[in-house]
Formats: structure tokens, C-alpha cells, sequence
């Protein structure tokens, strides 16, 4: 289980207006990319220099390219990155203000204390 | 010696900019009563004369990451650009260009060390709504030099909330011993009950208002003794699964001196979380 590298796809799509419009479009086709060419890039070092090792489990792949942010709470990923993306991802389709949040929350309703564990 | 002038704490709502700046039928019905609100909040501030505000935030995983992630950092440089992207996607939030009062931010850093905190620094900080939304309620001309303090109440593990306390008493005394003339207002913003990504989130209240009742009462008392008492790291996921950033209230506590009263206090419940407003003027600060 990866939950760093689940927030840090969380936190690198979020952060860029056009990955945000392209997970939007296309989920699958992102992670892929992503796993691929970003997962192991060191954020703050020179792009030469890279990790060797992370990458998803099936389920945590799964979840991202299915847009499951119940199933990204469920893995230990941060609730606070998975919800500001997804507000950024999905928002725009409700009318009412609130409405995508308020939804989220009852998806997520079976939840009681204590929740997944979310160190890294 | 320099001159706490002030010390004030409250909660940091990114709603607030849009809500009070909203017309027409895009202004929210609770936006005039929270505007008055917040001119009265900011008069406390402005009475306080400042010259110099040391400010204590957190950052939301904007610029601190997961690879590198300081515990206590202070900002120490001639300007802070602020806020990011998504905050300006999310809440539509200004960009900003903030002071830095780098000699203050210097001395904190060095006796820091021989007050027993061993800070990390930062001399190229983009700060976030933590910090702005304080700048935009309490001195919207944004026009003092600032000192950032960030606290880490998102990423597990975090410090004790002990040492936030800690930390605010020792701010309070290096302030003070700061050879300096000017007037420094201590200002941090934290969270009362408060859930984001899980199921309690966006209520028509605080996810926890019995928690939000006794942290008022704790904080505008400065009831350390109570607060320590009730709350740890593991207690405090049950108010809301980012109620951590009450630590950083206490660290206010710790900066307005224990069981010292605040001299403003003032709350406003919305939909969502409870917003608080407190401060303290140190005595011989006129």
C-alpha cells in the first residue's frame, strides 16, 4: 500500500490546471501516464534525479482511474487532497452551491470513528 | 525591547473573501452579519498600532510536502508572494505580495535555538490562505511586514499539542526580548471542530458545536490547564477529521499567557464550522 504515492498524484494533478481538465476527461489514460512518467520524480530535485520504486497497488490504480474518492478515503489517502481535487474536478456539474460536498459526504455516511488511517 | 502590542487568534475561513465582497444575488444571506463582524475583529487590530505582524499559519500542502516536511518553519525573507492557484480556483482568492520583516524572522530563528527550538527556515515561502485570510480580515491594506510561522496540523505525525504551546510561550518571550522599538502584533489562525473529506463535512453547523462551546470558553480564558487536559493528538480526530488545527489555537493561548482573559472575544456559527475571533492586549502594550 502506497498512500504516500496516492497523495502525491493527488497533490501533483491538483496543482496544474491542465492535468486537473485532462484526469477530468480522461482518468484511465492519466494515472497510466502518470504512474509512468511521474510517480518516481523527486519534486523538489533536478529532474535527472529520480526515485526507482513507488508505484500503485491494483486497488489504489483502480480507485484513481475510476474517480472512486470513497475508495480513496477507504485506502488512507489524504482527505483533504482528495477533496480539494475532486471540488476542482466535479463541482462545476451541480447547480446548487454545495451540492457536490454535501454529496460526497453522504457517500461516505457508513463511515463512524475511528476513520482509515491516513500517516504516511 | 520590543512591544507585544498585540495578540490575537481566530479562525482562518477561506469563504470570507468571496462571501464579503459578493453583490447582488451572489451575495450569501449570513455575509453582512460576518462582515460586521469582522470590522469589529479588525479594530482590535488597528487600536494595537502594530508595526510588524508575526503571523502563525499552517500550509495546506502547497508548498510543504510529504518529502520534506518541517515540523515548526519560519519564513525569513524580504517578500512572500501569496496564495496558489487552487486557492484562487476554489475560493477565489487575490494574489498577494506580502513584506518580510527578515531581521525578526532572524532573531526568532537564532534564539529560537537557545530557547529550545530547533525552527526550520525558509528563505523563498509562497504563503497560503492560513496566513492571507488573516492579512484580508484583520489588515486588508496588507500593507506590514510579516514574519510566518508555519505549524504542521495536516500531516501525521504532528507535534504534541504540548509543544504548541510550547512554542507560542517561547514566541511570546522572544518577541519580548527582541531589541527593537517597534510594536508587533502575534497573530494565528487555527480551526475550531472542523471535517474536510469525510462524512461530517459541510453541516449547517460545525461538525462537533459541544466541542466549539468548550474550545471558546478554553481559549477566550486562555484555560490551558482544561485544554491540555482534554485534548491529545489521538482526541482530536473525533471533533472532525481536521479538528488538529486547533493546535495552533493553543499556541495562541500559549502566546496570550496562561489563564489570562481575552479582551475580545466574539464567534459566529456558519454552516460548515464555527468561526471565533479573540484578542489580547498584553499589559503596558497602550
Amino acid at each position: 500500500m502506497s498512500k504516500y504515492l496516492l497523495n502525491k498524484f493527488l497533490y501533483t494533478i491538483d496543482r496544474s490546471p491542465e492535468l486537473v481538465e485532462r484526469y477530468r476527461s480522461d482518468p484511465q489514460g492519466t494515472v497510466a501516464w502518470w504512474e509512468t512518467e511521474q510517480a518516481n520524480r523527486i519534486l523538489n530535485c533536478h529532474n535527472c534525479e529520480s526515485s526507482t520504486w513507488l508505484a500503485f497497488t491494483g486497488p489504489e490504480r483502480e480507485a484513481l482511474a475510476a474517480h472512486d474518492y470513497v475508495t480513496l478515503f477507504e485506502l488512507g489517502a489524504h482527505p483533504f487532497l482528495t477533496l480539494t481535487l475532486f471540488i476542482a474536478l466535479f463541482e462545476r456539474d451541480y447547480e446548487e452551491p454545495l451540492a457536490f460536498q454535501r454529496e460526497y459526504a453522504t457517500r461516505l455516511s457508513h463511515w463512524t470513528l475511528p476513520y482509515p488511517d491516513i500517516a504516511t | 525591547m520590543a512591544t507585544v502590542a498585540a495578540v490575537i487568534a481566530s479562525t482562518h475561513h477561506p469563504f470570507y473573501y468571496r462571501a464579503s465582497t459578493a453583490t447582488g444575488h451572489d451575495r450569501p444571506p449570513f455575509a453582512d452579519e460576518w462582515v460586521a463582524k469582522i470590522e469589529s475583529f479588525r479594530q482590535t487590530l488597528t487600536r494595537a498600532r502594530p508595526d510588524v505582524l508575526v503571523m502563525v499559519g499552517s500550509d495546506h500542502f502547497h508548498q510543504l510536502w510529504l518529502d520534506n516536511m518541517p515540523q515548526f518553519l519560519v519564513g525569513k525573507a524580504p517578500f512572500y508572494d501569496a496564495n496558489f492557484y487552487n486557492e484562487e480556483r476554489e475560493f477565489g482568492l487575490p494574489r498577494m505580495l506580502l513584506r518580510g520583516h527578515e531581521e525578526l524572522s532572524g532573531y526568532l530563528l537564532r534564539h529560537g535555538l537557545e530557547a529550545g527550538f530547533d525552527l526550520a527556515f525558509s528563505n523563498e515561502l509562497r504563503i497560503d490562505h492560513s496566513i492571507t485570510c488573516p492579512v484580508i480580515t484583520l489588515r486588508p491594506e496588507a500593507d506590514l511586514p510579516i514574519v510566518p510561522v508555519y505549524t504542521n496540523i495536516f500531516a501525521p505525525p504532528m507535534p504534541q499539542p504540548r509543544r504548541f504551546v510550547q512554542l507560542g510561550q517561547a514566541i511570546r518571550k522572544l518577541v519580548e526580548s527582541w531589541p527593537s522599538d517597534q510594536r508587533v502584533a502575534i497573530i494565528g489562525t487555527g480551526h475550531l471542530s472542523l471535517e474536510l473529506g469525510g462524512p461530517r463535512q459541510f453541516g449547517p453547523h460545525g461538525p462537533d458545536p459541544e466541542f466549539d462551546r468548550k474550545a471558546v470558553e478554553w481559549i477566550a480564558s486562555a484555560d490551558l490547564e482544561s485544554a491540555l487536559a482534554e485534548v491529545s493528538l489521538d482526541s482530536l480526530w473525533e471533533p472532525g477529521n481536521a479538528t488538529h488545527g486547533f493546535m495552533d489555537f493553543m499556541l495562541m493561548m500559549g502566546v496570550a499567557g496562561e489563564n489570562v482573559k481575552a479582551d475580545y472575544t466574539d464567534s459566529l456559527d456558519l454552516f460548515h464550522t464555527m468561526e471565533a475571533y479573540f484578542t489580547w492586549y498584553p499589559k503596558g502594550a497602550a
